[in-house]
C-alpha cells in the first residue's frame, strides 16, 4: 500500500490534504477486490458459501418472549454430529437442530465453557460435513470473509443459513472487564467489517477464503458509552481447546451417572459448602447464591451473594435441583471446584471443606 | 510565444513534482502493480456498475413528500418500483436519472400484494433500461449491487451503488396482513436503506435480478443491518403484463391448504370444492408435487411459488393421491374477493404528502398541530384518505396518459391495450369491421379414427352446430348460456358468437371489457395477452400471442365455479389472413371436439344495432 499512496502525493500538493481519505478508500476498494481475486483463482463465492452453509446449523430453543429471540446458529464440528454454538439462555431447553437441508434432530448438550460463552451440542447423526477447528487460523486484519448465520431467523424453512461477505478489520482484545462490553469473554476477538451480530447470527460460523473456519460469531454486544454495536467474532484457536476437550469427553457438563449417589450425611450439599441459595420456588430456579455462612468453606473460597453458579467439578448446574444432586456424589470430605459467573465474569473457586 | 508558455508551465510543473519527490523516496517508485486476477476482476466490477447504473431510477413525490427508487425496464419508459413507494404519491411523481436530467412520471399499474408498481417516465422513446436476468438460477455467495436513492441521497441526481452478495435465496417474508407479501424473495447483505426501495438489484454482470424492497430494521434504528431483501424479477416478470394493464391486481390462491408431512411431502388439509384444483381431482390429503414446474415439499414451498403467481393464472401442477400421480392444469384463484383487495389498500395507505401548491381547505383543520387529534380530526383524516382521489392539476404530458377509475392504478393503459386488442382482432383472420356483424358459417371434419362432418354456423339469433348425426340449434343467450353449463359440444356456439361480436362491436360495445394482463397458455410460456369480456352472465376471455397477437384461445365461463367452455385455434402459420386449420373445443382438460377446417366463410351484411339475441 505504501506504493500506492506515494503514487497519489506525487501527483500534486493540494491532493496532499485529502490524501488519507483517498488511501482509505483505495485500501477498501482493494481489499474487496483482493476477494474476488482470490477467488477467481479458487473457483466461485457461491460454491465456497454452499460448502460453508453446509456446516452451519440453525437451532431453536427458549425465548420468544420479551425480545428474546428464540433461536440462534451452530456449526458442526464432528461427523458425528458436534455442534459449537454460543453459551445462551437459547440452550435452556434441550434446542432443536437443523441441517441446511432442512432435517431436524433433538439435541443434547454435551459441554459448556462459560469462559468462551461456548457450548456443544450433540445430535444423533453420522458422516456429516464439519469444520476443522484449526490450532492456528492464519487469519490476519484485511483477510475476507464469510459469516454464515441464522441471524433473524430468516431461513425458517428447510433452507441454509444466510451468507454475508466482509473483511476482519482488525484482531485485539476486548475491553470487556470495566464493563465496556457486557460478556465475560476476556480473549482476542477478530473485528469484523461486516455487520454480523444481529439477534440470531450467535454461534454462525466465520470462514475464510479457503473455507476455513476462523471464527464463532459472538453474542450480540453493544458498547456501554457510546451506544455502538459491536461486530466481532471469537477466532476459533480460541475455542480449539475447549471443543476438542468436549468432544473427547475430557471435559463434560454432563451428569457422571457411573458415581455412586452418597447418604446425605456423607455427601455435600449446598449448606455444608456454606451456600445460600435464593429460595427454590421455580421448575428450574437458576443457583444463584442468596447468601454466605460465616466461617464456610464457601466464604473462605470468596464465594459472593448475586454469585450464579455454573459449574461444580465441570459439571453444569442447570438449576438448583441439578446442584444438589451434583453435590449428593461428591464425598463431604473432598474439595470441590465451583465455577460462578459474577456480573460478566466467569470466576473459578476451589471450595476445601 | 504559446510554446515557451507551455514550457515554462511544464517547468513549474516539474519543479512542483521535485518537491515531492523530496518527500517521498529519492528514487521515483514504478507504477503500481496489480495482480492481473485483481485488475481483471476490479474492470469487471467496473463494467457491470456501468452498464447497470444508467436503468437506476431516483423517485421523487413531487412536493417533498419523500420518494424511493426504481428501474427502467423498457425503451418507452416503463419503469418498476415498490407500491409502497408509489403510493404516497400517488399518479404522479418526479425520476432522476444518472444522466442528470429529472423527467415526470405517471403510475400505470400497482401489486399491493406483491409491493410492486410500474410507472411510465415521461418525454423520451429511448430510455436506457436493464437487461432482465433469470433470477432463478441466483444463489447465495453470488455477488450484487443495489444501485438506488437511499436516504434521498441522489440531491446532484446520482444515485448510490452498494455492492454485496446474495445471503439467500428462496426466502419468505411475511406480510402484514395479506399486503406486502415478500415471496421466493432474495436477501442480501448489499447496504439497503430508507430510500433504496423500489430499486434495482444487480448482479455482477449489470443485469437486473429484482426489486429491492425490504430490509430487516430492528433494535438499531432504520439503518442497514446487513439484511436487505429483493423481489425476484422472476416474480416481477410474472406480474409485468398485468401491470401494463394499469389494475390493482391480486395474486393467486390454490383454493386449498396444505401441510408439510413428516417425512418432508406436503399434502393437502383442507380444499374448497368449487376450486378448479378441486375439479382436477385434487383432494384432502393428496400430496402436492410440482407447482408450475417447481417442485415442493414443504407448505412453506408451496407459499413461496403462489405467493409469486399473480390470480386467475393457469398453472400446471402435479399431485399424487393413492398412489396415482396427476400431472394437470389448474387454475388459480384470486386471494382478494372483488372490493377487498381496494379497501384493504386504502386502509394501508399512508396520508397524502403534503403539496406545496395545494391551498388548504378553509374549514380543514389539519390534526397534529401539537395536541392529539381528537376522534374528529381522525374522522376526517380517515374520510380524506378514503375518499376519491380529488381533481388535481397535473402536468400536461401527464394528463394526456392519466384516466382515473374505480379499480385502477391509471386506466389510460388499460384503454390503450384494449385499442390494440381490437385492432389486432379485427385485422386477423377472420377479420371484422366495427359496427358490422358478421354471419360465420364453418365446414370441416372431426379428427375422430372415422372422420364426422362439421357443420357451424354463427347468425344472430340462428345458431347451428351439426357433428355428424348430432344437431344442436340455438336461439337464445339462455340457450348459449345452457350449453356450456351443460359441458356439451355445442359450448362451441357461444364461444364462437362470443368472438364474432366483439370483432363488430369492440370492447366499448360489448360489455363490461377489460385487459387482464398476460398469462400462460395451458401452462405454457410465453405469456399470452388476456382479454376479459363480460357479457350477462357469461365472461369471455381471449388469450392472444404477444409477438403474432393472433387469438390462440378463446373461454367462455358461464359460472365462475364451473369449467368454461375453451376453444384452441390451431394455425398453420403466423399469417394474419390466414384462417385456423383446427379448432379444439375443451372443458376443463378433455378436449370434447375436435376438428379440421376445410372453410369458413364470413357475411358483412348485418349491423349489429339490429342484433337481438335474446
Amino acid at each position: 500500500m505504501g506504493n500506492q499512496t506515494e503514487s497519489i502525493a506525487k501527483q500534486g500538493g493540494r491532493l496532499v490534504i485529502c490524501l488519507r481519505p483517498i488511501t482509505l478508500g483505495l485500501w477498501i476498494g482493494f481489499v474487496g477486490t483482493l476477494f474476488a481475486g482470490q477467488l477467481a483463482a479458487q473457483g466461485k463465492l457461491s460454491d465456497l458459501s454452499k460448502t460453508a452453509q453446509a456446516r452451519v446449523v440453525k437451532i431453536y430453543g427458549a425465548g420468544g418472549l420479551a425480545g428474546l429471540e428464540a433461536y440462534q446458529s451452530g456449526f458442526l464440528v464432528s461427523p458425528e454430529g458436534h455442534v459449537a454454538t454460543s453459551w445462551s439462555y437459547v440452550l435452556d431447553v434441550d434446542p432443536i437442530v437443523v441441517l441446511d437441508d432442512g432435517r431436524r434432530f433433538e439435541s443434547k448438550i454435551v459441554g459448556f465453557e462459560p469462559a468462551l460463552e461456548l457450548a456443544v451440542l450433540k445430535i444423533e447423526a453420522s458422516e456429516l460435513p464439519f469444520f476443522t477447528v484449526n490450532k492456528q487460523s492464519g487469519i490476519q486484519w484485511g483477510d475476507p470473509v464469510l459469516a454464515v448465520s441464522n441471524l433473524f431467523g430468516i431461513a425458517a424453512g428447510n433452507e441454509p443459513a444466510s451468507v454475508m461477505q466482509g473483511t476482519v478489520a482488525s484482531i485485539t482484545d476486548l475491553d470487556a472487564r470495566r464493563g465496556t462490553y457486557k460478556t465475560p469473554y476476556r480473549g482476542q476477538v477478530l473485528i469484523l467489517d461486516l455487520i454480523a451480530n444481529n439477534p440470531g447470527a450467535a454461534g454462525g460460523a466465520l470462514v475464510d477464503a479457503q473455507g476455513e473456519l476462523v471464527g464463532m460469531l459472538g453474542k450480540e454486544l453493544r458498547d456501554a458509552a457510546t451506544g455502538v454495536w459491536l461486530n466481532y467474532a471469537i477466532p476459533s484457536d480460541a475455542l480449539r481447546g475447549a471443543i476438542g476437550d468436549i468432544i473427547a469427553g475430557r471435559k463434560s457438563s454432563v451428569v457422571d451417572t457411573s458415581k455412586p449417589m452418597l447418604d446425605r450425611g456423607k455427601s455435600h450439599s449446598p449448606k455444608s459448602l456454606g451456600l445460600v441459595l435464593i429460595p427454590d420456588v421455580l421448575e428450574a430456579t437458576p443457583a444463584y447464591v442468596d447468601d454466605v455462612l460465616a466461617d464456610s468453606a464457601a466464604m473462605r473460597a470468596g464465594i459472593r451473594p448475586d454469585d450464579l453458579v455454573l459449574l461444580v467439578d465441570g459439571r453444569r448446574v442447570e438449576n438448583q435441583r441439578s446442584l444438589r444432586e451434583l453435590m449428593r456424589r461428591i464425598d463431604r470430605r473432598d474439595e470441590v471446584e465451583i465455577t460462578v459467573q459474577r456480573d460478566t465474569e466467569i470466576v473459578p473457586l476451589m471450595l476445601r471443606p | 510565444m504559446k510554446l515557451t508558455l507551455c514550457r515554462r508551465f511544464a517547468l513549474a510543473f516539474a519543479a512542483t513534482c521535485v518537491c515531492f519527490a523530496s518527500i517521498a523516496p529519492a528514487q521515483p517508485p514504478a507504477p503500481l502493480k496489480i495482480d492481473p486476477i485483481l485488475q481483471a476482476a476490479e474492470d469487471a466490477r467496473i463494467a457491470a456498475i456501468d452498464r447497470a447504473r444508467p436503468s437506476a431510477v431516483s423517485v421523487y413525490v413531487p412536493g417533498g413528500g419523500g420518494g424511493g427508487s426504481g428501474v427502467l425496464i423498457s425503451p418507452d419508459g416503463f419503469a418498476l418500483t415498490n407500491f409502497h413507494v408509489s403510493s404516497p404519491a400517488g399518479v404522479y411523481m418526479r425520476c432522476s436519472l444518472a444522466d442528470g436530467n429529472v423527467y415526470d412520471a405517471v403510475l400505470v399499474g400497482i401489486d399491493p400484494v406483491g409491493d410492486l408498481a410500474m410507472i411510465r417516465l415521461l418525454g423520451r422513446d429511448d430510455f436506457p433500461f436493464a437487461r432482465l436476468a433469470d433470477s432463478r438460477r441466483a444463489q447465495a455467495g453470488d455477488w450484487c449491487m443495489v444501485i438506488g436513492n437511499p436516504f434521498l441521497l441522489a440531491s446532484n441526481l446520482q444515485p448510490t451503488v452498494t455492492w454485496g452478495i446474495l445471503s439467500g435465496v428462496g426466502r419468505y417474508q411475511y406480510p402484514s396482513g395479506t399486503l406486502l407479501e415478500y415471496a421466493d424473495c432474495l436477501q442480501t447483505d448489499a447496504s439497503i436503506n430508507p430510500g433504496n426501495s423500489g430499486g434495482p438489484i444487480y448482479n455482477d454482470q449489470g443485469d437486473l435480478l429484482g426489486i429491492v424492497g425490504r430490509a430487516s430494521f430492528e433494535k438499531r434504528g432504520r439503518v442497514n443491518v446487513g439484511v436487505g431483501y429483493a423481489i425476484s424479477i422472476h416474480q416481477a416478470k410474472n406480474f409485468l403484463g398485468y401491470l401494463r394493464s394499469g389494475r390493482v391486481v391480486d395474486h393467486a390462491t390454490l383454493g386449498a391448504t396444505v401441510t408439510t408431512e413428516e417425512n418432508n411431502g406436503v399434502s393437502v388439509s383442507n380444499i374448497l370444492e368449487s376450486s378448479d384444483a378441486y375439479r382436477r381431482g385434487l383432494r384432502y390429503g393428496a400430496e402436492i408435487l410440482e407447482i408450475d414446474g417447481r417442485s415442493v415439499q414443504t407448505a412453506n414451498d408451496v407459499q413461496n411459488v403462489l405467493g409469486t403467481l399473480p390470480s386467475q393464472w393457469r398453472v400446471k401442477m402435479s399431485f399424487r393421491d393413492q398412489g396415482v400421480r396427476t400431472d394437470t392444469l389448474v387454475r388459480l384463484r384470486s386471494v382478494h374477493r372483488k372490493d377487498e383487495l381496494l379497501q384493504k389498500m386504502s386502509a394501508a395507505l399512508p396520508p397524502p404528502p403534503p403539496r406545496e401548491q395545494e391551498k388548504k381547505e378553509e374549514d380543514e383543520k389539519e390534526p397534529g398541530d401539537g395536541k392529539l387529534p381528537n376522534l374528529e380530526d381522525l374522522k376526517k383524516l380517515k374520510d380524506k384518505i378514503l375518499q376519491k382521489p380529488k381533481k388535481k392539476k397535473y402536468p400536461k404530458e401527464i394528463e394526456k396518459q392519466l384516466v382515473l377509475r374505480e379499480g385502477y392504478g391509471n386506466y389510460h393503459f388499460n384503454l390503450a391495450e384494449q385499442d390494440h386488442f381490437i385492432a389486432a382482432l379485427r385485422g386477423q383472420f377472420p377479420g371484422g369491421k366495427a359496427d358490422v356483424l358478421p354471419t360465420w358459417h364453418i365446414e370441416g371434419e372431426t379428427t375422430e379414427a372415422t372422420p364426422r362432418p362439421v357443420s357451424i354456423q354463427i347468425e344472430s339469433g340462428n345458431m347451428a352446430l351439426k357433428v355428424g348425426d348430432e344437431v344442436f340449434g340455438y336461439k337464445t343467450k339462455a340457450d348459449l348460456y345452457e350449453a356450456i353449463d351443460r359441458e356439451t359440444i355445442a359450448g362451441i356456439l357461444p364461444v364462437l358468437d362470443a368472438w364474432r361480436r366483439m370483432s363488430a362491436q369492440g370492447p366499448k360495445k360489448f360489455g363490461e371489457s377489460y385487459y387482464l394482463g398476460t398469462m400462460p397458455l395451458l401452462g405454457e410460456r410465453p405469456l399470452r395477452d388476456c382479454m376479459i369480456a363480460t357479457d350477462g352472465e357469461l365472461e369471455v376471455r381471449w388469450l392472444s400471442h404477444p409477438k403474432t397477437h393472433l387469438v390462440e384461445a378463446v373461454e367462455v365461463f358461464a359460472d365462475r365455479d364451473r369449467d368454461p367452455a375453451e376453444l384452441l385455434v390451431v394455425r398453420k402459420s403466423d399469417e394474419k389472413g390466414q384462417q385456423p386449420i383446427e379448432l379444439k373445443l375443451l372443458f376443463g382438460t378433455q378436449a370434447k371436439l375436435s376438428f379440421t377446417v376445410s372453410s369458413w366463410e364470413t357475411k358483412l351484411n348485418q349491423s349489429p344495432n339490429r342484433e337481438d339475441a335474446s
